[in-house]
């Protein structure tokens, strides 16, 4: 019988660990399918990372060294190269690696910290042809960052999701030459930061409400057809434009990995891919935690931290058998705001509930209701798709409430 | 000096080989492409076919009735996954009952057992998921599914291993027949053999033609496929069909032997012989087609799409003749070719016998192969005993199909050899689950290159030009 089982040893998984050990409990074990600890920032090796969490500016690999070495520190166990095969409702863990072949660990909790994979190609429906020199951003940007090799040459990169333009950057530094970022929406799903940053400051053009209709090219990629979209996102006919390339880089999304999650019965939201929890990021089967991008997608690594060490001190709490549950509060939004992340309050305590918007608003106020009770009001000039957003509700709130709406309410 | 030479290392041209690998005979298969199984073979509807569609007394009849009765044990014997799991097709109404009906005398007639019409009721009972616009169906129990280029792959592998010789991108341009034997030239390369089997698929009236026999021409039907994630597996157990009209056969919905879902083909004839390029009408069209028969499939639920030519032929049946001597064709091999593909072989061999080929069975031919897939299908127990003695079992690559590297360096190091990023794939179904490859393929790209040697750069996807990398960063 192992406490704490925690599954992945990326950001989420890292940070979790530690929460929960300095929360008391001593008997952890993270098992992490790669051959070292930091997930994918060990090959985000562009900076921009930690601001919120440590007042600088960090590469990928620095802000997962921050967390490893801590965890090393503590002496908390890890099993490297270790991929975790099934999880039983009882909270058995099979997994499998070189040395110990398959196993089985029985745990007091879990904490789901697996991550997502990159929506693929297969996924997309682009007609045309089959060739080579199609890859996911990520994918490219591990052949590049940490096996030193350059996919291709002349690069058009379908979505504007946050990879996709810092691989944009990425590539044009290593001397391939990116003629245009599609992006389908009328908006960008990737920061402002990185648009300016890796776009602009290299004059990369990106054409919002285009994408890529047909792939071209028998063995490799001889080039792409784009085209602009209208308003239900249909192609265009009289747009289409051939663009020469050699390499079509996909940036369309990133989906939480929660196969694993579907063998223990955990309840999962059609809208984040992840699974409905509670303020301590409990699923909804006890003593089962998720937390970081296998939640819901992250925008910054600071906030998958800070969300795994709630899990981390809500999966100790349920070790040491702390129950102080006492409230049933289900949150249900509006549509204009996507979800929120908990989807349930179980606990009258301060709490902060994350939430995503499925447009670009401006002049927007974000109104918690209590039925027609509004309980709180939160001002924003401008909420986009790309970016989290934090509403604080306090404990003395949470007073005497059933259940809460989220409404994205725009001036007049 | 080989004795016989095979040109096309598809399903058919594999299992001609590996029938006259149990013979005392020097033989080569000949293939155009960087690997084996690259035409129709890996692109098709994996259907073992009960035998039912095929007219009265037509070699597709009696090859695919021969066939789908040989193929339990040519798949127990080489290894790969095949699933009983019948077949049904559907009916929308009276009009399609009767068809049904002559579709039923038609396939008992070519002596396809255990045909049954069901009413909708009886059809709920056993596919629950049905289209609600369905009113009957026909039964066959001996309906299948297979790996079509697993089959390929290990009937390959087995000719191989009773000392069949395999020349990859040797594509025919010239044969000449010298009297007593024929020369095959490829560019600059050539070969000599006394018999030739044709087996080059959609190029097999080319071939034809370089010996002198143009009675026959195939041309490409283009068939659209869209395979659906394992989640969706489970939705039907049976293949389900729709009644044919005359607009033919229609878009099947399948279950896959590795627990995908797949939906197709298309039916649409072109002239070109390269063109696998998928379409947005298919798009656009596939999945409201394909829920009239099975309801309930999932949008968003694609992994991948993929377009096959099949070769169809200009007599309407297989063409398998011998029309000069010393060489046989086996063309025009449309559906059920795959289901036909064990008879095909026997059906060669005999043909060939009959046009002087002596046959002389080995003292101990290897009539059996170790699955591809030993690792997967083990106990626990023997997966541990597997991983104590070859650690890198233990090793996952392919985190959505749990392929390990050890499995992938079994099919590198196994008969026949793949060298590239596709052959890997189809051998292991590593980079073929939901992520497709954006995980695992710089792992696979990288145990390419180190056991075969060969620098990143020159490593495909496919062959040809398919390189996957332009360069190293820091070169």
């Amino acid at each position: 019988m192992t406490d704490l089982v925690i599954i992945g040893g990326g950001p989420a998984g890292m940070s979790a660990a530690i929460s929960a050990y300095e929360n008391g409990i001593k008997d952890i074990v993270i098992l992490e399918r790669d051959d070292e600890l930091g997930g994918i920032l060990r090959q985000c090796i562009h900076n921009g990372f930690g601001l919120h969490k440590f007042k600088e500016e960090l590469t990928g690999p620095e802000y997962a060294h921050r967390y490893a070495k801590k965890v090393r520190d503590l002496g908390i166990n890890v099993k490297l190269n270790t991929m975790v095969l099934d999880i039983t409702k009882d909270k058995r863990v099979i997994a499998t690696n070189s040395q110990e072949g398959v196993f089985e660990i029985q745990a007091r909790a879990i904490i789901l910290a697996m991550g997502c994979r990159e929506r693929a190609k297969g996924a997309l429906n682009i007609a045309g042809s089959r060739p080579s020199g199609i890859y996911s951003a990520g994918t490219a940007q591990k052949l590049v960052n940490v096996k030193g090799y350059l996919p291709g040459k002349e690069i058009v990169i379908l979505g504007s999701g946050d990879i996709g333009l810092i691989m944009a950057r990425r590539m044009t530094l290593e001397g391939a030459c990116v003629k245009a970022v599609c992006e389908l929406m009328p908006y960008s799903s990737g920061l402002a930061r990185n648009i300016e940053q890796c776009l602009n400051d290299f004059n990369i053009p990106l054409r919002l409400s285009h994408t890529v209709v047909e792939l071209h090219g028998r063995e490799r990629l001889e080039g792409v057809t784009i085209a602009r979209v209208d308003e239900n996102r249909r192609p265009i006919k009289e747009s289409y434009e051939f663009i020469p390339c050699d390499t079509l880089l996909l940036s369309c999304g990133l989906i939480p990995e929660n196969e694993l999650t579907k063998g223990i019965g955990a309840e999962l939201s059609s809208v984040t891919n992840g699974s409905v929890v509670d303020q301590n990021r409990e699923t909804t089967v006890s003593g089962v935690f998720s937390c970081g991008n296998v939640l819901h997608v992250h925008d910054l690594v600071d906030y998958v931290s800070e969300e795994a060490e709630i899990a981390g001190k809500g999966a100790s709490e349920y070790i040491k058998g702390i129950n102080k549950k006492g409230a049933s509060i289900g949150i249900t939004v509006d549509g204009k705001i996507r979800y929120t992340v908990p989807q349930i309050i179980t606990e009258k305590k301060d709490v902060t509930v994350y939430l995503r918007v499925n447009n670009v608003y401006k002049n927007v106020k974000i109104n918690v209701y209590d039925k027609d009770r509004l309980v709180l009001s939160k001002k924003k000039l401008k909420v986009a798709p790309a970016e989290m957003e934090a509403v604080k509700l306090s404990a003395s709130m949470l007073e005497g409430v059933e259940s809460l709406k989220f409404v994205l309410e725009e001036e007049k | 000096m080989y004795d016989v030479v095979i040109i096309g290392a598809g399903v058919v041209g594999g299992m001609i080989a590996r029938e006259l690998s149990f013979y005392n005979l020097k033989i080569c298969l000949l293939e155009k492409e960087n690997d084996v199984a690259m035409g129709a073979t890996k692109a098709n509807s994996a259907i073992v076919h009960a035998g039912f569609d095929a007219k009265v007394g037509s070699l597709k009849a009696k090859l695919n009735v021969r066939g789908s009765q040989m193929m339990p044990q040519v798949a127990k014997d080489l290894g790969v996954k095949y699933i009983n799991n019948g077949s049904l097709v559907v009916g929308f109404n009276e009009e399609d009952e009767k068809t049904l009906e002559s579709l039923k005398e038609r396939g008992e007639a070519n002596g396809v057992e255990g045909l049954k019409i069901l009413n909708r009721e009886e059809i709920l009972k056993i596919e629950p998921n049905i289209g609600k616009g369905v009113t009957c169906g026909l039964y066959a129990p001996s309906g299948a599914i297979i790996c079509p280029y697993d089959l390929a792959v290990s009937a390959i592998g087995n000719a191989m291993d009773n000392g069949a010789e395999l020349r990859c991108n040797f594509e025919v341009t010239q044969i000449k027949d010298l009297g007593s034997h024929y020369i095959l030239r490829s560019q600059d390369k050539e070969i000599s053999a006394r018999y030739i089997v044709n087996c080059a698929g959609i190029y097999s009236d080319k071939i034809a033609k370089m010996v002198g026999d143009d009675t026959f021409c195939v041309h490409p039907r283009r068939g659209e496929y869209l395979l659906l994630d394992k989640e969706c597996g489970d939705i039907i157990s049976h293949t389900i069909f729709v009644t044919p009209s005359k607009m033919g056969k229609g878009i099947l919905v399948s279950p896959t032997v590795d627990g995908n879902l797949l939906l197709g083909p298309t039916a649409v004839d072109t002239e070109d012989k390269g063109d696998k390029s998928t379409t947005v009408e298919f798009f656009e069209s596939i999945l409201d087609i394909g829920r009239k028969s099975v309801d309930s499939i999932p949008a968003n639920k694609t992994i991948t799409s993929f377009c096959g030519l099949r070769s169809v032929g200009s007599t309407g049946d297989f063409i398998i003749n011998s029309p000069v001597k010393r060489y046989v064709n086996v063309a025009a091999i449309e559906s059920p070719g795959l289901s036909s593909a064990p008879a095909i072989a026997e059906y060669t061999c005999q043909l060939l016998t009959s046009i002087g080929l002596s046959l002389v069975k080995k003292e101990n031919p290897i009539t059996k192969r170790k699955s591809m897939h030993h690792f997967r299908e083990a106990t626990l127990e023997e997966k541990n005993q597997m991983i104590r003695e070859n650690p890198s079992y233990g090793k996952i690559i392919c985190r959505c199909e749990g392929v390990t590297e050890g499995e992938i360096l079994d099919a590198i190091r196994r008969n026949p050899r793949p060298t590239d990023l596709d052959g890997i794939k189809r051998r292991t179904r590593a980079q073929m689950g939901r992520c497709q490859g954006g995980f695992c393929s710089p792992y696979v790209i990288e145990l390419l290159s180190r056991e075969l040697n060969i620098p990143y750069e020159k490593i495909t996807k496919f062959g040809g030009e398919s390189y996957v990398i332009a360069k190293e960063t820091k070169k």
